[in-house]
């Protein structure tokens, strides 16, 4: 990275925080973005090929590890995969009876989703900071591409749409219930009429409205901000391997601590997502709040 | 960082994903739970059962035991009772057998004692006869004294 004179420590960092894109370039042509400036004038409609792929992709790991569990599921002596995925399902379980008390077949997997995606997304973070960039930079070339300009975020939370995209999956999944079990004038009334009652209608469709909004962003920018500052450090902590050996090993150390702590992290991100997750749904099931 | 439809495809596939999850991962996983709960619960009801029903049986066991030896008992004492009445049959059988024998001894005795009498007496009667005859084969005869000498025999 420093070896190279012409690529200083900020473009290290912008091409560490630099998704690679796919949309519609400014002459018409579809196409990856070859620099944050090409991916930001692509506008909404173009895709992060690498968020979107690997959270895809563990997605995928999970659920292929999961399926393969629960098609051999038995009530005998588990085997060492079937006792891991039950201690994972059993501990999601009891954090839905602990918090939801409504009858929903949806909650539980919805919560085993949540936790396990955004742990398995979070987990990525561990991986070397430079070591899969650096992987597809040079498959990348080999292609004909130039490696600086091959971007790779391998960690999908890092992206504020993944979250965004969970968060809002989730308030969706919320408004459903919350209509579908209080009818659209018991919801809307919840927001109207409370805390002032109706007297007070507009302070309370300001102070509820606000509750409600606040719920999905709240849920993605918390995952997001944690996992986008963690990220950021590693990258920092990478940038002080170049400049020197002395440095250079204080930075070993560093990140050892970091990785360390950051594992205590990306669980309890996964953690605070799901529960918040059934905290909200178990809302939409209350009458009264 | 920037805002675009990546956030759609990850609220898709967030939706597929759920929908996945809670029609082929949850249920079989946790009917296995289910199962495995009620079949343990199960066994130690079974368990609990064995327990009662092994405690039973030892107090029958106990109780059986108990009743053999009483009889046990009894049975003892019966044939106690019953040998010490059959020594005594015995020894009264034997007592009067005896008595028998030795009555009839001396019955065949008496009868002994009399039939040697009764030779001794005729010995005597030739002998004295032999003898009062030499003496008085000189002076007296035999026969005008025979009646004489009957008489006396018949007296002793």
């Amino acid at each position: 990275m420093s070896s190279e004179a012409a690529y200083s420590s900020a473009d290290y960092i912008r091409h560490h925080l630099t998704n690679m894109t796919f949309g519609q370039h400014a002459d018409g042509h579809w196409g990856l973005a070859h620099s944050a400036q090409e991916a930001a004038e692509m506008g909404f409609w173009a895709f992060h090929l690498d968020s979107l792929g690997w959270s895809l992709g563990l997605a995928f790991v999970m659920f292929f590890f999961l399926r393969s569990v629960a098609k051999k599921a038995e009530a005998g002596i588990p085997s060492g995969a079937q006792n891991f995925a039950e201690w994972i399902i059993e501990f999601i379980d009891s954090s839905v009876r602990g918090s939801f008390t409504a009858n929903n077949p949806l909650v539980a997997p919805m919560a085993l989703t949540i936790f396990g995606w955004v742990f398995l997304m979070n987990f990525m973070d561990l991986i070397a900071v430079d070591f899969l960039p650096a992987l597809a930079g040079q498959i990348g070339a080999l292609f004909g591409a130039d490696p600086h300009h091959v971007y790779m975020k391998i960690v999908p939370s890092t992206d504020p749409n993944i979250t965004f995209g969970m968060a809002l999956g989730v308030f969706w999944l919320m408004l459903y219930y919350s209509v579908k079990n209080k009818g659209l004038g018991g919801f809307l009334g919840e927001l109207a009429f409370q805390p002032f009652g109706k007297w007070g209608l507009p302070v309370n469709l300001l102070l509820e409205g606000v509750t409600l909004i606040s719920k999905p962003i709240s849920l993605a920018l918390r995952l997001f901000g944690n996992m986008y500052a963690g990220e950021m450090i590693f990258i920092l902590i990478a940038i002080m391997y170049g400049a020197g050996l002395l440095l250079g090993s204080f930075a070993g150390i560093l990140q050892l601590g970091w990785a360390i702590f950051h594992i205590l992290i990306i669980t309890l991100q996964a953690f605070i997502f799901m529960t918040l997750t059934i905290v909200y749904m178990d809302m939409a099931h209350q009458e009264h709040h | 960082m920037n805002i675009n439809a990546t956030l759609i495809g990850q609220a898709i596939s967030f939706f597929v994903f759920v929908w996945f999850c809670m029609k082929y991962v949850w249920p079989p996983i946790m009917s296995a739970l289910e199962e495995r709960k009620t079949k343990i619960a199960d066994g130690l009801a079974a368990a609990e059962r064995g327990k009662h029903e092994q405690e039973l049986a030892e107090k029958r066991a106990a109780e059986v035991l108990k009743e053999a030896k009483q009889q046990a008992a009894e049975i003892i004492a019966q044939a106690q009772k019953r040998s010490s009445e059959i020594i005594d049959e015995s020894k009264e059988a034997a007592r009067i057998e005896g008595d028998r024998i030795v009555t009839a001894a001396n019955a065949e005795i008496e009868q002994e004692m009399n039939r040697a009498k009764e030779q001794l007496r005729s010995q005597v009667v030739s002998l004295s006869i032999a003898g009062a005859s030499k003496v008085l084969a000189r002076e007296i005869d035999a026969k005008a004294h025979d009646d004489l000498l009957k008489e006396l025999a018949a007296q002793l």
